[in-house]
């Protein structure tokens, strides 16, 4: 780099280029949190939907499947499993059967362990993934399939 | 033979061995995931694929901030002309860290994950089950105060020393990393809000505030190996972090495209993080500048190779890697894909797993008394380390990659009917599983070459 431009000039740039840019980080956060109450339909978080997140996190579900495309990528996506699996009508049924079901033991497929939930918390869980899935996220996944 | 200059910085050693013994766990683990993405029952009922990430990737964490931290004391004596403020703090602190480190991993092995949140007490204060975050809250505060305890006798040392660019620079990196940490404390029961915030931890630890660290990391040994003046050195480090600031805090919004989030994330985000290859790629010009432009010969060949090696691999892997998938019109179809995970391999081995081997090639000889360097064969040794390593990482990111674009062809892009299920595409992938998973192996074999390096020592003439 040329000698008329010191370290003194760089350092400024850093100093001077990072604090502009935290600022407006700042400034965007503060307006897209204002702006997500419209998007995320928190209202709709019900006393089951909290549970419901407390037990994905509990058993570490992230580990395997990914949740609006974040996490691991062993197993499928489940931010639009609501969507994918039955929905209003059959959801629920669909995911009480699949939970109880595990693991399925067909030797050489990927296994999910049994996770030994009530019904109850099962329900938690499908209410959780139902206000997962009714979340305004800019259209993503481009197909149900996630 | 005494062959460091300030006594104290041999603190580095116990933090330098752990971390490569945690690194030896984090591949092992590795080749059992890999594994069982192509025999989905390999170990199911020991090790479900669930823990055995969480342990591969939280023993990566663990090893990279192990080598940060012995970096650190490494470093900063030498950078400040004194002693550590206190070496006895930094020998607490390691087994503290190594002790809350082993219960944890420990703890992710031996009993189902809800029965460590319960043992825990996570209902207190939920933080568990989220990706990288998955450490029990006890941890997550064990981590808090060793980080605390580790700046503090930094920051002394600093202040009755010289200061220097390169620790000014080390130490900004590394107070980020414990300010954005404490993000992983605040967990809504708002999905939305949880993830908003939950990157500020992720995103802005590795493409932040870590290439804060790994800059004076690596401006620290070319200083040292090519003895180019300080000041061009140091210019060269503010010009690389400016442009990783400038680029990298407002390319957090790539992580916002597909979240409750208004949709000016996906310009931001986008035309922001397009410039995140910036600063990696100035790191491949400073570092080939500064050893073309050297002054000296160092002897140590290996400790030069891996300066060189870490600032293409993170160009690679970060930049070029990152830029792939990082346009959110190429995104809708790559998020969460196995392109993110061909990224993320190659990334984390490029920038942070390199950089710390980088400081331990040069550093690990003056600790153990051998000198500037070690023997040619043991130098031998370890470049077969580097090169074996290096392009099993390139081959591994190669697979991956494949398996990705075949992934978002059969599953993303066709409409829903005509789509293919997740776990139908997944067993389409399966040839590059198989080979991702053999080079896996020769990784391994990698490390293996690297580990018995520091073993070998110089034939007897006779």
């Amino acid at each position: 780099m040329s000698e008329k431009f010191t370290k003194g000039m760089a350092r400024n740039i850093y100093y001077g280029g990072s604090l502009f840019f935290i600022l407006i980080f700042l400034g965007l956060t503060f307006h897209t949190t204002k702006e997500m109450p419209k998007r995320d339909h928190r209202h709709n978080i019900t006393e089951s939907v909290e549970r419901g997140k407390e037990l994905w996190e509990e058993n570490n579900c992230v580990g395997c499947h990914s949740l609006i495309g974040e996490g691991a990528y062993f197993a499928p996506e489940l931010g639009n499993v609501y969507v994918r699996r039955g929905g209003e009508a059959g959801f629920k049924t669909f995911l009480n059967g699949w939970m109880n079901a595990q693991p399925l033991n067909i030797p050489g497929r990927r296994q999910m362990p049994n996770f030994h939930l009530t019904d109850d918390e099962i329900n938690d869980l499908a209410e959780f993934l139902k206000w997962t899935s009714e979340m305004d996220v800019n259209g993503w996944p481009p197909n149900d399939e996630g | 033979m005494n062959t460091l200059k300030y006594q104290s910085q041999a603190v580095a050693k116990p933090y330098f061995v752990f971390a490569l013994i945690l690194f030896v766990g984090q591949i092992l683990f590795g080749l059992i995931m890999g594994l069982q993405y192509v025999v989905g029952d390999f170990l199911a009922g020991a090790i479900p694929f669930n823990v055995a990430r969480m342990v591969h990737t939280n023993l990566l964490i663990v090893w990279l901030l192990f080598g940060f931290m012995g970096a650190a004391y490494y470093l900063v004596p030498e950078e400040a002309e004194t002693e550590l403020y206190s070496p006895k703090l930094a020998i607490i602190l390691f087994w503290v860290f190594a002790v809350a480190g082993v219960l944890t991993i420990l703890g992710y092995l031996l009993v189902p994950y809800s029965t460590l949140a319960d043992i825990t007490l996570n209902h207190l204060w939920p933080t568990m089950g989220r990706e990288f975050l998955e450490q029990p809250t006890i941890t997550k505060l064990g981590i808090v105060v060793v980080c605390l305890g580790f700046l503090f006798n930094l920051g002394m040392t600093i202040l009755k020393g010289r200061k220097t660019s390169v620790n000014m620079v080390l130490m900004t990196g590394l107070i980020g990393l414990a300010l954005m940490f404490l993000f992983s404390f605040y967990n809504p029961s708002n999905l939305a809000l949880d993830k908003y915030f939950w990157w500020f931890v992720v995103h802005l630890w590795v493409e932040g505030v870590w290439e804060l660290i790994m800059g004076a990391i690596l401006a620290f040994i070319l200083i040292k190996v090519t003895g180019v003046d300080r000041e061009v050195i140091e210019k060269w480090l503010y010009v690389i972090i400016a442009m990783a600031l400038i680029s990298g805090i407002l390319g957090t919004g790539h992580h916002f495209f597909w979240l409750a989030t208004p949709a000016y994330w996906q310009w931001i985000g986008s035309v922001f993080s397009a410039l995140e290859p910036l600063p990696f790629f100035a790191m491949v010009l400073f570092a080939f500048n500064m050893v073309n432009r050297r002054r000296r010969e160092h002897p140590n060949k290996a400790a030069t190779l891996w300066a060189l090696g870490t600032a293409v691999m993170a160009f690679l892997g970060a930049g070029v890697w990152g830029f792939l998938h990082t346009l959110s019109p190429v995104n809708f179809y790559t998020h969460g894909s196995q392109i993110t995970a061909a990224h993320g391999h190659m990334a984390f081995y490029g920038a942070y797993a390199m950089i710390v081997m980088t400081i331990i090639s040069y550093a690990m000889p003056k600790i153990r008394g051998i000198g500037e360097c070690n023997c040619n064969r043991a130098q031998v040794w370890e470049m077969w380390g580097f090169w074996l390593m290096t392009v099993a990482m390139v081959f591994i990111t190669l697979c991956l990659t494949g398996a990705g674009v075949l992934q978002v062809w059969l599953q993303r892009l066709p409409e829903t009917g005509e789509a293919l299920s997740f776990m139908v595409t997944q067993d389409k992938l399966s040839i590059f599983y198989w080979l991702r998973e053999v080079a896996g192996v020769v990784f391994l074999l990698g490390l293996i070459a690297y580990l018995t390096s520091f073993f070998i020592k110089e034939k007897a003439t006779a």
